[in-house]
């Protein structure tokens, strides 16, 4: 039970240990009875480690300045929220933050508005961070916000892009879950709403969306990781984008992004039908994992939702595979199913709705090691410039 | 391919590449066969090698030998961390565990599971008088298919000589929703 800082090694030469507050007593006998002498160097330990956190904290909080933040390093909710506020007043004409609701358990819901003017303009909606485990995703959201802030201006492409459409960024789509995942449980998938007659918590805020609500890949037991929520839109942070896409109106995109399996995703989800746009969504999918593969080299498979599923589970009721997506046999299978966002988006009129699923496929999964946080972000970039281009380049 | 009576049978062409020398792939073929009706057996896999594998006899004795020579029984938690990183002094119990959840994984696997070690929670050495490395662990499982994270005890015997051996192991209940 006694812990040596500095061990045992001639008679005459002193040894340091740490004892736990239990033995200290017995120790103290055992040293006495043997006629040891002793002296303590250090009272409390943990007084000392307290301190030492202390001090990391002080030396966070410092570094207000943008540029100075770790795009390197995953974050947590208070170190996002400040450099939220370094990068508006950083851009002020061009990004702004709004507040769309709150979490179960009363944290704002952010997301940050890029936008060169106008009024009601046709906007992109990306949101990060739906499931809070999927930590390379908040990450992704944050490098990629300063990308946008950055290379209005420089990037052709994205200047197009922003001066004729909003983009709007949700980057912590679930503060309460991704809160939990720093203070308890890393593996946490849900939101951390509470449920009369169930001690479990949390709904899975990728189920809670109403179209294809309660189908296959969902549960009705709150205890389970895909739990789909006693009714369509049951959580704050859901209903918070439905009520805002909804009152913007001019929605033209919707982007979700998770980890982990390296997929880029269209509708639908809950059905194993094709989508009215599935070939033009099937052919934009293509050529974004194309150029998302052109910078390191990364792999990603593309298709609906469902029969990119059911290219792994070909027993009924999934159909044949369509051949024109696709460019390997996939191998693993991303989220499944009904209640998704991504098909409520699209049944609610916003044509072009993506989910994209992030690095890896599964050596690291949602333990996905810091160091490879920016060349996530780097190549999925291309993948979304993509999209939003072709979104410029096709009003509806 | 579907086998009347017996199961299907899927034949998968594998390369794989050696993480400690990127450019050094070396090709293999497989089959695995998925028993009809009965999920309590284990599919049937038949693996062929084109090549060989590179000799790990050194790194092997080195870390037998580290760890036969520490006097306290090594004691880890949470590998990876939050941050993904494993410490390099780790890094052998951490692969040690994943030849060993994969021993798991194929007990457990039908034509509907997908299940791959999420980290290892906590691993606690167990010294033996017999010339065998003992780690217990516990790790967690991720079903990519229900999305659940799911414990599992297992008790991990190593030697040079002999290689993995799982040689108890069992599913926790978890923690779900808490």
């Amino acid at each position: 039970q006694v812990d040596f800082w500095r061990h045992p090694t001639l008679p005459g030469h002193p040894a340091d240990l740490r004892v736990p507050l239990p033995s200290l007593q017995q120790v103290k006998l055992f040293l006495q009875s043997h006629g040891l002498s002793h002296t303590v160097i250090i009272e409390d330990v943990q007084e000392l480690l307290d301190e030492e956190q202390e001090t990391m904290l002080r030396s966070r909080r410092t570094k207000r300045s943008s540029g100075q933040f770790d795009f390197g390093s995953y974050h947590t909710l208070d170190e996002i929220h400040a450099w939220m506020d370094t990068l508006v007043e950083a851009h002020p004409g061009l990004v702004s933050r709004m507040e769309i609701g709150r979490s179960f358990e009363g944290r704002p819901l952010y997301v940050l508005k890029f936008s060169t003017g106008g009024s009601a303009r046709p906007a992109i909606w990306v949101d990060t961070g739906i499931h809070a485990r999927e930590w390379v995703t908040h990450a992704t959201g944050v490098w990629t916000a300063q990308q946008i802030a950055e290379g209005y201006g420089r990037d052709p492409a994205l200047t197009a892009v922003l001066d004729t459409m909003d983009i709007l960024l949700e980057i912590v789509t679930n503060p309460d879950g991704f809160a939990f995942t720093h203070s308890a449980n890393r593996l946490w998938r849900k939101t951390r709403s509470t449920h009369p007659g169930s001690g479990c918590v949390g709904v899975d805020p990728n189920r809670n969306w109403a179209v294809g609500f309660g189908g296959a890949g969902s549960s009705a037991d709150p205890c389970a990781d895909t739990f789909h929520g006693p009714f369509p839109h049951s959580e704050p942070e859901v209903k918070a984008i439905v009520d805002f896409i909804r009152g913007h109106g001019n929605v033209k995109a919707v982007i979700s992004i998770h980890s982990y399996s390296q997929m880029l995703l269209f509708p639908y989800g809950y059905t194993a039908a094709p989508a009215p746009d599935h070939l033009e969504l099937s052919h934009l999918a293509k050529k974004a994992v194309s150029d998302l593969a052109a910078v390191h080299g990364t792999k990603y498979t593309f298709g609906s939702i469902s029969t990119t599923i059911c290219e792994l589970h070909p027993p009924p009721p999934c159909l044949p595979p369509t051949r024109d997506g696709g460019a390997t046999v996939p191998a693993v299978p991303a989220d499944p199913a009904g209640g998704t966002s991504i098909d409520w988006a699209y049944a609610n009129g916003v044509r072009y709705s993506f989910s994209l699923e992030l690095r890896d496929t599964g050596r690291h999964g949602f333990l996905l090691p810091s160091s490879l946080i920016i060349p996530t972000a780097t190549e999925t970039w291309p993948a979304l410039l993509d999209i939003m281009l072709h979104v410029l380049e096709h009003p509806y | 391919q579907d086998i009347e009576g017996v199961g299907h049978k899927y034949h998968l062409e594998l390369e794989l590449e050696d993480d400690l020398d990127k450019d050094t792939t070396v090709n293999c073929t497989a089959e695995v066969l998925y028993h009809l009706g009965n999920k309590n057996t284990a599919p049937d896999v038949q693996v062929t090698l084109e090549g060989e594998l590179k000799s790990t006899e050194e790194a092997d004795h080195m870390f037998y030998t580290r760890i036969r020579s520490l006097e306290k029984e090594l004691v880890a938690e949470n590998i990876p961390d939050s941050h993904g990183h494993v410490a390099p002094e780790l890094e052998p119990i951490h692969l040690l565990a994943w030849a060993a959840s994969g021993y798991i994984i194929w007990q457990n696997s039908t034509e509907n599971t997908q299940l791959q070690l999420a980290q290892i929670t906590q691993v606690k050495q167990v010294k033996r008088s017999d010339e065998y490395l003992q780690f217990d662990y516990v790790v967690l499982l991720h079903d990519m298919v229900s999305q659940e994270i799911i414990p599992w005890e297992m008790t991990v015997l190593w030697h040079p000589r002999d290689g993995v051996q799982v040689t108890r192991d069992s599913r926790q209940p978890g923690h779900p929703s808490g």
